[in-house]
């Protein structure tokens, strides 16, 4: 649990401040928090506190707008997540993204992987998914006894898993 | 009673061993006799440190995590990841156990032998383990996540769990793609475990702590560098027999080697201070301590009828008596191994039946004290 950067108690609120373009998480207890958006003169303060208070309350709200938001591949919703602690597939990290950041930040040191890569890229985040939308069609075709399109989807799902399995280029091309 | 002599009536192999009808095929009541490759204290500083272990977390890209998938996907996942791992040259002795289709009893005999998670033992539908290498592997199948590799051994032994675990993912996937995100990194069911997947637990053995009461100040300290201190079978579990497992909590943001690194340096401190208070205990109270250890022997031999509880506080003491030298006549494999066969499945397997509580309690008394007089 990450520390209020202002005491030692633990950080319960999470704000993410734009500095020239850059985002910086600020963590903060409660009452570090009331003093944080009272100040709107204070060093840390960037932007309006009425701005930053809108955007608390999206993170404390139960019933906010993000909570409501799905992800496109499993249809979870994120609010369902926050129930069960669970995602639902690969693909809710890309639909969650924004909602997950202040998550990610409050859990781990810092929200970028620094470890080890996979020999080969696994691909975007969003083709993983594909495959997933792909598996699901499939069984839903076989399920209403239509073989053609379950032997279309069957060949769809093998290119794409041997193109997977194919890619020699190391995972960290890109660095 | 004597529990010596049930266990071959009731012999039974494995169901769905990897390779059928070869000689590979585990014995759950062969296993429940031994007591696991990793409790035999032969590592690196055995007398506190008891294991290190080391679990990766992996799902296979194009399948949703599991609390999406239904029991056809979860089917699917098992039957092509058991034959991904048996591809691999590391995996092709390895063993499959069916965790769907065992008993309660022979689920819990995982469990003790920390080859398989609470959660996997109780969860439903198609499941199951791979187990190798005199056990030091297990792969969970379909647990939280569709992929959850461990490499557990003897005593302190970082680098080298995780170069094993570190070559065992390389071999998987020469045959697999694993769901992987750019900056987030391996992906996972819980974003606790988002990046590397990675979660490495020593297993301490911190009895003089315990007694002082300084073991506060560990669990102090350790959460302040974001480590975790848990019970003898992790999350939620109590500290039984005066064993703690110190784990990391962060996965992202740092390397493999640098969550290594940590624990590296910070376990040996914690080794230092258990050291320093038992050379107190023994400096200013060792009449106490003797009479303490001496008691709990007394105890252990004598006893007719003994819970769960009371021999895992008993046996704690005795394994401190063993470090101290106050017990001579015991090793601490043999200590390490009691722990493990007077645990409730292990128990009930050694006796070849289920027992209910106060049957148990009659084996596991009878099964220590004849334990203590072989040796």
């Amino acid at each position: 649990m990450k520390k209020c950067r202002r005491c030692s108690k633990p950080a319960t609120l999470h704000i993410t401040e734009i500095h020239d373009g850059h985002a910086v998480a600020v963590h903060l207890c409660e009452t570090c928090a009331h003093e944080y958006l009272e100040n709107e003169g204070g060093e840390e303060v960037s932007n309006p506190a009425a701005e930053l208070a809108a955007k608390l309350e999206a993170l404390v709200s139960d019933d906010d707008e993000e909570s409501q938001t799905c992800c496109s591949n499993c249809g979870i919703s994120f609010s369902e997540f926050r129930a069960q602690g669970r995602l639902g597939c690969p693909n809710c990290y890309v639909d969650f993204r924004q909602d997950l950041m202040p998550l990610l930040e409050n859990i781990h040191e810092e929200a970028i992987h620094q470890g080890k890569r996979p020999l080969r890229s696994p691909g975007q985040t969003e083709d993983q998914a594909r495959l997933i939308h792909l598996r699901t069609e499939q069984r839903d075709a076989i399920g209403r006894e239509d073989y053609e399109a379950a032997a279309e989807l069957r060949d769809a799902i093998a290119n794409i898993e041997a193109t997977l399995l194919r890619s020699s280029g190391p995972g960290n091309t890109d660095d | 009673m004597n529990c010596a002599g049930h266990g071959a009536k009731s012999e039974r192999e494995i169901k769905t061993p990897m390779s059928d009808g070869d000689n590979n095929s585990l014995c759950l009541e062969e296993l429940a006799r031994t007591g696991g490759r990793w409790l035999c204290a032969e590592g690196p500083e055995s007398d506190i440190v008891v294991s290190t272990r080391i679990r990766l977390a992996r799902n296979l890209v194009g399948y949703p995590f599991m609390s999406c998938a239904d029991d056809e996907i979860r089917q699917q996942l098992v039957d092509s990841l058991r034959k991904m791992i048996t591809s691999t040259e590391l995996g092709r002795n390895f063993q499959f156990i069916d965790v769907a289709a065992l008993d309660e009893v022979d689920a819990q005999l995982l469990v003790e032998r920390q080859l398989i998670s609470r959660e996997l033992s109780q969860s439903e539908g198609p499941r199951g383990v791979v187990i190798g290498n005199g056990e030091r592997v297990s792969i969970m199948l379909n647990e939280e996540d569709h992929v959850r590799m461990q490499l557990l051994d003897s005593g302190f032994s970082l680098q080298q769990c995780w170069e094993q675990v570190n070559a065992l993912d390389d071999a998987l996937e020469d045959h697999a793609s694993f769901a992987f995100d750019e900056s987030l990194g391996y992906l996972t069911a819980c974003p606790t475990n988002v990046g590397t997947g990675i979660r490495i637990s020593v297993m301490l053995h911190l009895p003089g702590l315990r007694i002082t009461g300084e073991i506060q100040k560990v669990h102090q300290a350790a959460q302040k560098i974001n480590l975790a201190v848990r019970g003898l079978y992790g999350e939620g579990s109590q500290a039984m027999g005066d064993f703690y497992q110190i784990s990391n909590q962060v996965t992202l943001g740092c390397s493999e080697q640098g969550l290594l690194d940590n624990l590296a340096e910070v376990v040996p401190n914690i080794l230092g201070y258990e050291r320093r208070v038992r050379d107190l205990l023994c400096r200013d109270n060792r009449a106490n301590l003797d009479d303490q250890i001496s008691r709990a022997m007394g105890i252990l031999t004598s006893a007719r009828t003994i819970s769960s509880t009371e021999t895992m506080r008993l046996l704690s003491l005795v394994r401190l008596g063993i470090n101290l030298g106050m017990i001579s006549d015991l090793s601490i494999a043999t200590a390490n191994e009691l722990f493990l066969h007077t645990q409730p499945a292990h128990l009930q397997k050694l006796c070849g039946g289920p027992l209910k509580t106060p049957e148990r309690n009659e084996a596991r008394a009878t099964h220590i004290r004849e334990k203590l007089q072989a040796s």
